[in-house]
């Protein structure tokens, strides 16, 4: 049987309260670290678990935390990315709903290891609930003294707040992320300078997702070896696949990275829906470039993605079948883009509000000969050419479905 | 008449500041608070968060135009916004769409004449493993099929 890092309590009554967490050992970790462990103790932990980001990225937490300045006369921040806008990703809303306590555990170790004293937990407009869930589970701890002033005593000292976006996919970038923290449009920011170093109000500033600190207590607690031990050695631990779409059972499924995306979607989430036959998947959240049947064989790991350009992304699988037109998933991509582009940037707000139209006229059956190399051309002029990757987030899925399913495009298009 | 809060948001919204060094930083929880004691964030309302946070109307202005979730007009009692995103339409959003409208006999961004319902489509909730969804207000709805639109629908006074 896999082993459970992240969905062990999923499930447990009642286990969203500090008393079902501590009964299994909850805030044990935190102990562990607040009263024997030296900070640089926890971040070579987590360095040797190469633990990598689990909102898109991939980038190594523990290196993250180490680019973050210790000598500076600045307060340090921690923002929680838990804004989960990437269409098909659910899984951070079911951490903090069913596990409250473990997100905030992972959050007073990061904040421990790097030396921060005030926490964001940035969580996206329309998780009401879930705000308000975070916002108890931040009361309970802290009436237990695992968050405030002198922390069990031992004198460190942090506060975690929750904010809420308020509809803008684009605030799941990092800097855009920030700008909004700090009250303004969320238009993503030039980088360098990295946040790390110039973050949240000019301060230095760690963004981590929500499942990527909601690990941090099993490798502090079990050791880097153990957390390894699930998954690969460069890419350690499990992930939350979200799988959705077309499937018997869809939901989130807790497996070790570089499980099959075939078994996700045949043997977990239990097949096709009513038997119908599958078409295509996008593996990683709707940014990721969409699969076809004989590419699904494949290892769901970071690098394993890369190599058949796609990628793991957040992780959300979401599953097409055979009845569905694949112009009616191009539309549906195209106008979440252009209706997401932040406008700051050229070849996004232009490039996809032109793909977008001549998708939609393509529906409308007023297709015209060249469509397809021109939104082929429209995409391709968009990657790598804006300030954050919202740009190569709406081109590459698009390249992906005009290069694989061109003969099923020109289809629509009359002579 | 300026619209001014009630005590107990007043109060919700200077602890909100006090958790940030900039006090402008706290504009999107309280605008989310001014949107729930006034339905809606029109110039008034604007001006009314500047002052609060000492920043200029525009520069909230900038901030209510970015963002989805702040009706810059009144909405009906019930906000109905359903996902028209990829799972959702993979699993026939699409058709309960068009049957809202119909039954509502008002387009997306309408409201009815009774001011009870407002109907929007949505991007992505997060919640596809229950797809089809929609919101009604802050609450989630999953695994909608017409029946359960229909007694949804009639269980709101």
């Amino acid at each position: 049987m896999e082993e459970k890092i992240l969905t062990k309590l999923f499930g447990l009554k009642d286990s969203h309260t500090i008393d079902v967490y501590l009964k299994h050992d909850g805030y044990k970790t935190t102990r562990k670290v607040i009263m024997e462990m030296k900070p640089g103790e926890v971040l070579e932990e987590v360095k040797a678990a190469n633990l990598r980001g689990r909102g898109g990225a991939g980038f190594p937490a523990g290196v993250k935390w180490g680019f973050v300045p210790q000598n500076i006369d600045k307060p340090k921040y921690l923002c929680v990315n838990a804004d989960e806008g990437e269409p098909g990703t659910f899984k951070d809303r079911y951490i903090m709903n069913h596990d409250p306590h473990l997100l905030l555990e992972g959050i007073i170790i990061a904040s421990y290891a790097v030396g921060i004293h005030k926490a964001y937990i940035y969580i996206r407009g329309e998780y009401e609930n879930v705000a308000l869930r975070m916002e108890k589970a931040i009361e309970e701890a802290a009436a237990r003294r695992y968050l405030g002033k002198n922390i069990l005593g031992k004198g460190f000292d942090l506060d975690i707040y929750v904010h809420r976006g308020a509809g803008a996919y684009i605030c799941g970038e990092e800097t855009a992320l920030l700008e909004s923290l700090e009250g303004k449009r969320g238009n993503p920011r030039m980088k360098p300078p990295f946040p790390a170093s110039i973050g949240l109000f000019g301060c230095p500033t760690v963004i981590n997702n929500v499942e990527t600190l909601s690990n941090v207590p099993f490798i502090i607690q079990n050791g880097a070896g153990k957390f390894t031990r699930n998954g690969l050695l460069k890419d350690g631990g499990t992930r939350l696949f979200g799988v959705s779409g077309m499937v018997e059972k869809p939901g989130i499924y807790e497996l070790p990275i570089g499980t099959s995306l075939k078994d996700i979607i045949f043997k977990y989430a239990g097949g096709m829906k009513k038997g119908k036959k599958f078409k295509a998947v996008i593996p990683g959240g709707m940014s990721a470039p969409v699969l076809t049947a004989d590419e699904i064989d494949i290892n769901m790991d970071f690098d394993s993605l890369v190599e058949a350009k796609s990628m793991l992304g957040s992780a959300g699988v979401i599953v097409i079948d055979e009845e569905t037109s694949m112009l009616d998933v191009l539309k549906t991509i195209a106008k979440f883009y252009s209706h997401e582009s932040c406008g700051q940037c050229t070849p996004c707000r232009i490039g996809n509000a032109w793909i977008r139209k001549i998708v939609e006229r393509i529906a409308e059956g007023k297709g015209k000969p060249g469509d397809i190399d021109n939104i082929h051309r429209l995409a391709k002029n968009m990657l790598q050419k804006t300030l954050c990757p919202l740009g190569d987030a709406a081109a590459m899925p698009i390249l992906a479905i005009t290069e694989k399913f061109r003969k099923e495009l020109e289809s629509y298009i009359g002579n | 008449m300026n619209p001014e809060y009630s005590d107990i948001r007043k109060k919700k919204i200077d602890e909100l500041i006090s958790g940030y060094p900039e006090r402008r930083a706290a504009i999107l929880p309280v605008l989310h608070i001014t949107q729930k004691e006034f339905g809606q964030i029109t110039s008034a309302e604007e001006k009314l968060v500047a002052e609060l946070l000492d920043i200029k109307p525009i520069e909230v202005h900038e901030v209510v135009t970015f963002y989805s979730m702040f009706n810059q007009k009144k909405v009906g009692k019930y906000h109905i916004q359903i996902c028209s995103n990829l799972t959702c339409t993979l699993l026939e959003a699409g058709n309960l769409l068009e049957y809202l409208q119909n039954k509502l006999g008002i387009k997306p961004g309408e409201t009815t004449n009774d001011e009870k319902f407002t109907l929007s489509t949505v991007e992505c909730l997060g919640a596809c493993e229950e797809a089809p969804v929609m919101m009604v207000n802050f609450d989630y709805h999953g695994h909608l099929d017409k029946k359960k639109i229909d007694k949804l629908l009639d269980n709101l006074k």
